[in-house]
């Protein structure tokens, strides 16, 4: 080829090359155009009525994808009442939401704010990275949220997840990492330590959330006025505590090999047993309490680019999982 | 300053004027960086959220899959250096790495899982590993003496804009399509062919060693023991004595964070900051180190990374200390990154070019990586600011002391 005809093939290969993805952009989004509805005629609220119900985030593909919806605990086969609320990581109390939020633009950025019973936004906190795992005190006094801190192009040791937990009232616990943790008794000062998935007890002082150092992880107790999270049981993350409070539900790395492979273990607080589910799929997600029987998580659908459905199991690990809500993710149940 | 596309430049000789154009090879190559770097920027930028949003896992295991990478990325970009040197074929041992890439961007389409997108980033990055020496021995061999640090800083500036670009075009796609992953896929691997195809379209196959013997001048063949040469091995001690106290843009990104609402609220997106100032400087300060002494600028251009140390242990945060962190960080990298690609090109011996930066080049990324480790436990064994002070303080000692190292690297250009 002489240089002529190189110029013409570089100048043919980028208009094809460009002109194809722009094409491409062009085709995928007129596809997506007939899927939207609009989130502005929804309700900014929650629905409310004399039961409980399970808030979720919907990812049906079809209608409402990311917006925050609730069905009825007893009928979740019913229409989702939806909300206009897009969160990506949703957590809710009787009045008020916790929504975990990938601000997407040109310039993305992520936040976690609190949404009260009107639908005002009270507040908001920049994240470090992308929403992971959000929780309320039962009597919505106050927030647990934890997010990867992404975004560090250079520097890949260490930080990968930031926990924080908040008062209502305006009191800042700050980051997990700035309490003492204490390991069988041992104070931990590890390089490498992250903390994640908190679930709050009903006593106002006291939570439980996962403490990872050296690539082991552990169930740490959490101490609001002492600074302080004591260690429980090694291999245990995102947990969640009963609503009567005498278990915890976790997911449990199974996995021996590099790679984590979770199932869902449910811990006897007061007799210290172990009971393993027999759910057999690799299950990540912070699991929620239907009742004081019943577990709920989320599982993504293979083959389905950000869709999941939310499954439900029997928490003494009697029966096999079950669909509970399709395309659903991130429930949480709002007892009355 | 100004890029010309002049494909009749002749050889100049080395006392040639100061203002000698920068060569169209170069620019091409930095096109080709350009594109391929929106190509990787793009998804790797939105990776964590594929992975925790479409693929529903954690990243907590990413960590460890990326300090594995550095190990190995640091033999294959010896051996891509070794390979170009050895052939006499740098620009198709790039085409190689480029073309590793863009097979990357192929399988990620039909990928799934976390496995699989693990290995494609591993592919995408060996071949990043093997196309730099050769491509930087392509932008050696077609510069002049007279301008090679401003040649590079050509080529860094392009690279470095398709660094910025590529997050922020994979987000816009992403804002309009929120599950439009394999959108962003599908625009990454055209960008990633259309760079290899410009690059084995346009860029002259130059073969250094097989050049030298046509040019009359003595046979240059590989030898690794060539790489002991006493100018390069000073370089290479002063780089990787400095690559030691450069700790990690992360730490300064969390110090920055922890005080101001700003750099919290845009913590995610530092790292594009960082990107925008090194592109802003990276010719201005290429065409310095040509004029005052590569060496020098690179040793002085660590002042810029000590002020961005200072800035960040002030007990003060706000708008003015954060984006004045990115600036000096961004002419700190374009201070230093190209330069020391230019450097170890003046320096290595004829036939050794891309071995001789290869080299060059891991030595800083091995140091780096062990500054950013051991700091690591300064910052919980010390404190936060105490850490900074710490570096920074030691930095302060080192920069005069590697000045008056590279002291003799700076005469010896000045004579050649």
């Amino acid at each position: 080829m002489n240089g002529r005809m190189r110029a013409i093939a570089a100048v043919l290969a980028t208009v094809l090359l460009l002109g194809g993805a722009a094409a491409y952009c062009i085709t995928a989004i007129v596809g997506s155009l007939g899927n939207r509805s609009a989130a502005s005629a929804l309700p900014a609220t929650v629905s409310h009525d004399d039961d409980a119900r399970v808030v979720f985030r919907n990812t049906d593909a079809g209608s409402g994808y990311g917006l925050v919806a609730s069905v009825p605990a007893e009928q979740p086969t019913t229409t989702r009442d939806m909300t206009g609320v897009p969160c990506d990581r949703v957590a809710a109390a009787a009045d008020s939401l916790l929504c975990l939020r990938i601000d997407r633009g040109i310039l993305t950025t992520f936040s976690a704010s609190l949404i009260d019973g009107d639908g005002t936004v009270v507040e908001s906190w920049p994240l470090p990275g992308i929403p992971s795992r959000a929780r309320i005190a039962p009597d919505g006094s106050q927030l647990g949220f934890t997010s990867f801190v992404t975004g560090e192009a250079y520097a890949t040791i260490g930080f990968s997840t930031a926990t924080q937990i908040i008062g209502v009232d305006g009191t800042d616990h700050g980051n997990l990492e700035s309490f003492t943790l204490l390991i069988d008794g041992q104070e931990e000062s590890n390089v490498d330590r992250n903390f994640w998935g908190v679930t709050f007890t009903d006593d106002d002082n006291s939570f439980y959330a996962t403490a990872a150092t050296g690539g082991q992880t552990w169930l740490v107790r959490g101490d609001l006025a002492a600074r302080t999270l004591i260690s429980v049981r090694q291999t245990a993350e995102c947990p969640s505590v009963s609503p009567d409070g005498t278990r915890i539900a976790y997911k449990k790395n199974v996995s021996n090999g590099a790679a984590a492979y979770w199932s869902v273990a449910v811990l006897d607080l007061t007799k210290g047993d172990e009971t393993v589910l027999p759910d057999t799929r690799n299950i990540d997600d912070q699991v929620e309490w239907l009742d004081d029987s019943t577990l709920l998580y989320a599982v993504a659908r293979t083959g389905a680019v950000g869709d999941s459905d939310v499954w439900s199991i029997a928490a003494d690990g009697s029966a096999a999982s079950e669909i509970f809500i399709e395309h659903a993710s991130s429930p949480t149940v709002v007892r009355p | 300053m100004y890029i010309s596309f002049d494909r009749k430049r002749v050889a100049a000789p080395a006392s040639a004027s100061p203002v000698s154009r920068v060569s169209s090879t170069v620019v091409i190559l930095g096109v080709v960086s350009l594109l391929t770097d929106v190509s990787s920027e793009s998804v790797a930028s939105i990776l964590p959220l594929y992975i925790t949003g479409a693929l529903g896992l954690s990243t907590i295991a990413f960590g460890f899959i990326d300090g594995l990478y550095q190990g190995v990325s640091a033999i294959v970009r010896i051996g891509g250096g070794w390979a170009s040197d050895r052939s006499d074929q740098p620009k198709w041992i790039a085409v190689f790495g480029y073309g590793v890439s863009a097979l990357a961007k192929v399988w990620l389409l039909i990928a799934s899982g976390f496995a699989a997108v693990v290995g494609v980033i591993t592919v995408d990055r060996l071949g990043k590993g093997v196309r730099t020496a050769p491509r930087d021995a392509l932008i050696t061999a077609a510069s002049d003496d007279s301008n090679l640090a401003r040649s590079f800083g050509v080529h860094r500036t392009l690279d470095t804009i398709g660094a910025a670009a590529g997050p922020l075009l994979a987000f816009v796609i992403l804002s309009v399509l929120p599950t439009g992953y394999e959108v962003v896929f599908v625009v990454s691997l055209c960008f990633a062919v259309l760079g290899v195809v410009l690059l084995a379209l346009l860029v002259p196959a130059r073969h250094p060693r097989a050049e030298r013997v046509s040019r009359g001048e003595p046979r240059a063949p590989f030898r690794w023991r060539n790489l002991a040469e006493p100018r390069l091995r000073r370089l290479m001690l002063a780089a990787g004595m400095l690559a030691v106290l450069t700790v990690g843009d992360g730490f300064i990104y969390l110090v920055l964070q922890d005080r101001s609402s700003f750099a919290a609220q845009w913590f995610p997106l530092l790292y594009v900051g960082t990107n925008v100032a090194f592109f802003l400087f990276a010719m201005p300060l290429g065409r310095l180190a040509d004029r005052l002494g590569r060496a020098r600028v690179f040793v002085v251009g660590h002042v810029a990374l000590l002020g961005a140390y200072a800035f960040a242990a002030l007990p003060v945060g706000g708008i003015v200390i954060t984006v004045a962190c990115l600036l000096l960080l961004g002419a700190f990298y374009a201070a230093t990154d190209g330069v020391l690609a230019a450097l170890a090109g003046e320096f290595a011996p004829a036939g050794n070019t891309a071995s001789g930066i290869a080299a060059a080049q891991t030595v800083v990324a091995v140091g780096r990586l062990i500054g950013a480790t051991s700091f690591g436990f300064l910052w919980f064994a010390a404190g936060r600011e105490a850490a900074v002070i710490i570096v920074a303080i030691a930095l302060a000692i080192a920069i005069p002391l590697m000045l008056v190292l590279v002291g003799p690297l700076v005469t010896a250009k000045a004579t050649t």
